[in-house]
């Protein structure tokens, strides 16, 4: 057994358990701390398949991003998470039947399949050799020039989602006081302030 | 040595995980978002691997594409949860019937 080998077999093991947790855990928080631990174990794997450009950029999307707006949104709701899971005990038997339910048909799926005669010559974009060109510059190659609009496409579709998510959750709160610029500008000190001689010893 | 298989055995015991934690999470609307990402993070070891087996960039292509969608849909679901908590006060799935009638 090599050390790729071995690798394999922790980075597999931790993600596949870190998700289980995810799903399993009782504090939402702790979900979110196992989901970026699966995340990270399944960039190990994506490195152990060569691809370490995806590698890096699932640590910085789900990790630096997605990771963190959950765990920003969990910290954000007041719910009471404990009363949420108390019925987790009564979806539990069929929500194991459908898990072994699929696991079985994608087993038969996994033990049945071959590759066609032809597959190998529909080659789009055959992965140049490793030591001339590293995986990152041929990904780049490939996304900046047969793939151009496919990547435009993905950054409108990032920028409709920013747009989308400021949109749902920007709200103008009526029950706070605001700040008037133009109000405080014009407001006169001979109208809001008066002079009185007060006598000594004598009250207003 | 480890070959395409043993990868799709690990993206497909990720997905099933991914629809168990739907199941099991129904009052749980962050939960169930949550495995949603891990069943498009299962579609991306898939496609990663068969990438890498069968020597084609195209796979990796598809899989940043994926990684986007999945970005957009996690900013959006979340946007759509925090305005439902502020409407409804809870996250459950049950309490989303305002549509009913």
């Amino acid at each position: 057994m090599t050390v790729a080998d071995l690798a394999f077999y922790a980075f597999s093991t931790v993600t596949v358990a870190a998700a289980l947790m995810v799903t399993l855990s009782r504090n939402p928080v702790h979900s979110v701390l196992w989901l970026i631990l699966t995340f990270l174990s399944a960039a190990g794997l994506f490195v152990l398949l060569g691809a370490e450009f995806v590698a890096m950029l699932l640590i910085i999307v789900y990790v630096g991003a997605v990771a963190v707006l959950f765990l920003f949104v969990v910290m954000m709701l007041d719910v009471d998470f404990a009363a949420l899971k108390s019925e987790m005990a009564k979806y539990m038997p069929i929500g194991l039947l459908v898990a072994v339910i699929l696991l079985i048909q994608l087993a038969f799926g996994l033990g049945a399949w071959v590759t066609a005669d032809g597959a190998m010559g529909l080659h789009q974009a055959p992965t140049p050799d490793a030591t001339q060109i590293d995986n990152t510059r041929a990904l780049g190659l490939l996304l900046y020039d047969k793939y151009l609009y496919l990547f435009q496409l993905s950054g409108l579709i990032l920028l409709v989602a920013m747009i989308g998510a400021i949109v749902l959750t920007l709200r103008h709160r009526r029950d706070i006081k605001r700040q008037n610029v133009l109000h405080q500008m014009w407001r006169d000190p001979a109208k809001a302030l008066e002079m009185v001689d007060v006598k000594p010893g004598q009250g207003l | 040595m480890i070959g395409l298989q043993h990868y799709l055995v690990v993206a497909a015991a990720l997905f099933v995980i991914g629809i168990f934690g739907i199941f099991l999470n129904r009052k749980n609307v962050i939960v169930i978002l949550m495995s949603i990402e891990l069943m498009l993070l299962a579609v991306n070891i898939n496609f990663v691997a068969f990438s890498s087996a069968s020597g084609d960039l195209v796979g990796q292509v598809f899989s940043l594409l994926i990684l986007t969608v999945a970005a957009a849909e996690a900013a959006i679901g979340l946007a759509i949860l925090v305005v439902f908590f502020r409407n409804r006060g809870s996250i459950d799935v049950e309490d989303a019937n305002v549509m009913k009638g």
